[in-house]
């Protein structure tokens, strides 16, 4: 068993130093990683499953980072005990790595062919010309179209896929038996993701390598990985093959993962009853302009007619990959984003409105954003940001009653009165995002667009927030439109959805007609790659 | 709502509340230097303001055949004393010093009896004439009391610095905030004026100002401000336009509020780290600004008590190193205690900081 393995963890523990203190942040964590199997280290954030990962290659800042125990084993040999150069020969050549983003783990001041033939120059020896021809060779395997041109492009002018299919090859350059893929999918689309995850496994086949994924998605490692290790506050709590810990999970927080992916949480029949908005033929064009006068060459149609309709009580699911206009067709529809169409909200029309004209309605309709460490005003403490509304739109309460009210809703989000005087940045992303939501809430909305309210979130911390917006919604009658590139999140709160593409509606219909019985072929594409 | 772990977290957050003020003095406390800064620095600065009080050739209190006078706040002629003269009472002067202090007469003077127009006739020693006990810091080329020209000069300096700071970035983060928010043609037009304005020769139109007009404090308060503001509003600008499409922006948009309260509550709160960076060293540029025009000739009028005068005297007096010693500390210490409490301020108001 023990000459099968590739890298054997044994006991690693981190510590990392923060000015006096000193963080545990992996504790006595044992893994093997066999030759050719994919091993998958699954965590929420800050579990420390990137920093064990880090620990292999020793890519650590060292003047904050010390190994109290442990070693990991390759070929005999410890590798946290080798020495920084010693440790050089094996990065990139044996073990390689390919990180999350892929928009910023490559130089942008460089071609992609110079980025390419470093590593095959150094480690390998090759010249130039060899190099470069090998580089092509790489890319084509995976999956660029077109490798000869590619080659000479600059980071910028690939898309998220195409980018993080350049780092693959750059991590393959020097057929490492293990790569180490931190996120690899996070920050695309689904179905890109799908492609990149399956051009993973062909290429382990192929080169007969390990790869150790770092992931927070369980579907992904369902799908992909032989072995799953799930850490939890450094420590891993659970490992086992796919089958076994999928299907009895043994330790508590691997349950408490697994039943925190979102499942279906609302009624499916709805009865609509009093339509709240209506919007119709909606366009938001932008204008593509050349030259000193800013001739129109042409238009980016983000939202192309789009018709919508929402009753009250109603949550509209919105789902779509990015660049797909949903963002800017919920923005159009609460005028945060100039467009054309008529907008009836509540029997009155919006789109004919001056800025101050809809500025006293905007307390009707309000919106909580994707990430809600940008969308708290960090120099802004809790009590100022949830009253802020309530000093614009009910400027008559009193500073007690309005104090009352902040406590009160506070109290209704699941937080508690004693971070009235807090900041931003004290809280978690999930406190945060309660945050955000008492801030909208308090003004008694009908209608709360929400622009991706749980991707920046842990899936328990999701689960939480669906629930919290679902309890409001049954306690306020409030209309969602629920913008997502999550379809599991948006199967779970969605009474109807819209599925768009390139500004369009491809689809539209009862969430439970749309996710059984896909008409159009770009809906089944979708539902296919996010493994429902 | 099942919320168990965030419960937790947010019960350990509780642990303490004080309001954001407390929080923030206490931060400034943490910083030892800037806060022993703030008090020697409060404690000279609220002193220098009662200079008069301290350092006056005139007397506190008069007790002059059984009444009471107060030299210091009103004019009293010679005659009242039992002199000769209808002109105001020279207390310096040996005959009346000795009309006031005789049958049981008293005077109580400030601590040192000299004004910074004060001018010793009965030295024995040539102008400038080294510390001894009766000018403690010796004279200036004019006989006049170094130690009293500090003090107003002192006074004088920080007053017109903390002003010249003010309306500066007040200006400044104006300007900022108008080119940062609307962008767009405003921006292009302000950074255009900006151009031109900043490529006039400030210290020509000083030198051509103060030769039209009366050279006064005012005037130069005026015309620094005039220049001054430039260099701050492009820190401003660009936290403006970085910020204002940040998802809080948006949302307090969504929420109803006007541009301006955008532009206050939301933006400029988050725009002030340069600004409060800068604030310290604006204050002492402002001072070194004012003494230099002064050791050029350039500033004030030449009775103003000025540390500028101080050092060209001192330059000029190479050898009464009581000149150019004593006016350097004041400045040096001045300085460096300003850089303290603006560092500790800047510690103080990041809310980041635990």
């Amino acid at each position: 068993m023990s000459n099968e393995n590739l890298i054997s963890v044994k006991n690693l523990s981190v510590d990392f130093k923060v000015s006096d203190d000193i963080i545990h942040a992996v504790k006595n964590v044992s893994f093997d990683i066999p030759l050719g199997k994919n091993v998958a280290l699954v965590g929420e954030s800050g579990s420390g499953k990137s920093v064990t990962a880090l620990s292999l290659l020793n890519l650590h800042d060292m003047s904050h980072v010390n190994y109290p125990s442990g070693e990991i084993v390759y070929q005999q040999e410890n590798l946290l005990l080798k020495s920084d150069s010693e440790l050089r020969s094996i990065r990139g050549r044996d073990i390689a790595m390919i990180f999350q983003e892929p928009m910023t783990s490559m130089n942008p001041l460089f071609p992609v062919s110079k980025q390419m033939i470093e590593p095959l120059m150094l480690h390998q020896g090759m010249s130039k010309e060899d190099a470069l021809k090998r580089s092509v060779e790489l890319l084509d395997r995976v999956g660029i179209v077109e490798p000869s041109r590619y080659i000479h492009s600059f980071p910028h002018m690939m898309s998220g896929g195409q980018r993080q299919r350049v780092m693959i090859a750059m991590a393959l350059a020097c057929k490492p038996k293990l790569l180490i893929a931190d996120e690899p999918t996070t920050a695309l689309d689904v179905t890109i993701q799908k492609q990149i995850l399956e051009l993973l496994a062909d290429l382990q086949t192929d080169f007969n390598m390990s790869v150790l994924m770092i992931t927070h998605d369980l579907n992904l490692v369902k799908h992909y990985s032989d072995h799953v290790c799930v850490m939890n506050k450094g420590e891993i709590v659970e490992q086992g093959s796919i089958q076994g810990v999928f299907e009895s999970p043994q330790h508590s927080y691997t349950q408490h993962l697994l039943n925190s992916q979102p499942t279906q949480q609302i009624q499916p029949q709805f009865k609509p009853t009093k339509t709240l908005l209506q919007g119709s033929d909606i366009r938001v064009y932008f204008p593509v302009t050349k030259g000193f006068f800013k001739r129109k060459i042409d238009e980016i149609k983000a939202v192309d007619q789009v018709d919508v309709m929402l009753s009250q009580g109603e949550t509209l699911g919105i789902v779509g990959e990015s660049g797909s206009g949903k963002t800017t067709l919920g923005m159009s529809l609460l005028r945060l984003q100039n467009a054309t169409g008529e907008i009836i909200f509540d029997g009155q029309r919006l789109d004919n409105l001056k800025e101050s004209a809809l500025r006293p309605l905007r307390k009707s309709f309000q919106v909580v954003f994707q990430d809600p460490f940008s969308s708290l005003s960090p120099r802004m403490t809790v009590e100022q940001i949830v009253g802020e509304g309530l000093l614009v739109h009910f400027p008559k309460l009193s500073s007690t009653e309005r104090l009352q009210k902040i406590k009160q809703v506070l109290y209704e989000v699941g937080l508690d009165e004693s971070i009235l005087w807090r900041y931003p940045h004290e809280f978690s992303g999930g406190q945060r995002q309660r945050i955000a939501i008492a801030r909208v809430v308090i003004l008694e909305p009908e209608l709360i667009l929400l622009d991706e309210p749980t991707s920046a979130l842990d899936v328990s911390v999701q689960k939480q927030v669906l629930e919290l917006l679902l309890e409001l919604q049954h306690k306020h009658k409030l209309s969602y439109l629920f913008i997502s590139h999550d379809l599991n999140v948006i199967r779970s709160i969605s009474h109807r959805v819209m599925v768009m593409q390139q500004g369009k509606v491809v689809e539209e219909g009862e969430t439970q007609q749309i996710f059984n019985n896909p008409q159009k072929p770009y809906t089944q594409e979708l539902l296919n790659a996010a493994m429902i | 709502m099942n919320s168990t772990t965030e419960k937790l977290e947010s019960s350990q957050l509780s642990s303490e509340t004080i309001s954001p003020g407390q929080r923030a003095w206490l931060r400034f406390k943490a910083n030892k230097r800037g806060f022993y800064s703030l008090w020697i620095f409060s404690f000279v600065f609220v002193l220098s303001l009662f200079a008069e009080l301290i350092s006056n050739d005139k007397p506190l209190v008069v007790h002059y055949q059984n009444e009471y006078y107060f030299p210091v706040f009103s004019f009293y002629k010679e005659t009242e004393f039992g002199g000769d003269f209808e002109t105001e009472a020279d207390y310096q002067d040996a005959y009346v010093r000795k009309l006031l202090t005789e049958n049981g007469n008293w005077m109580f003077e400030p601590l040192n009896s000299f004004s910074y127009t004060t001018i010793s006739y009965d030295s024995d020693l040539p102008n400038p004439a080294p510390p001894s006990d009766f000018n403690v810091l010796g004279t200036d080329d004019r006989g006049r009391d170094v130690l009293a020209r500090l003090i107003y000069g002192f006074r004088l300096s920080i007053l017109f610095a903390i002003s010249l700071t003010i309306v500066g970035t007040a200006i400044g983060i104006l300007a900022g905030m108008l080119q940062g928010y609307f962008g767009g043609r405003t921006d292009l037009l302000f950074q255009r004026f900006i151009e031109i304005w900043g490529s006039m020769p400030e210290l020509y139109l000083l030198i051509i100002f103060a030769s039209i007009f009366q050279p006064s404090v005012w005037l130069l308060i005026v015309l620094l401000s005039m220049f001054g503001w430039m260099g701050l509003s492009d820190y401003v600008r660009a936290e403006f336009l970085k910020g204002r499409n940040l998802d809080y922006v948006k949302s307090a948009r969504a929420l109803g509020l006007s541009n301006t309260g955008i532009m206050f509550k939301h933006l400029l709160p988050n725009s002030l780290t340069p600004v409060i960076t800068f604030l310290p060293f604006r204050i002492s540029g402002a001072i070194l600004a004012l003494t230099s025009l002064d050791y050029l000739g350039l500033g004030v009028p030449a009775d103003t008590p000025s540390l500028g005068e101080l050092l060209s005297q001192g330059k000029e007096n190479i050898s009464a190193w009581w000149l150019s010693l004593s006016t350097f500390g004041v400045l040096v210490g001045a300085l460096m205690m300003l850089i303290f409490i603006g560092e500790a301020l800047r510690e103080a108001l990041d809310t980041r900081r635990a």
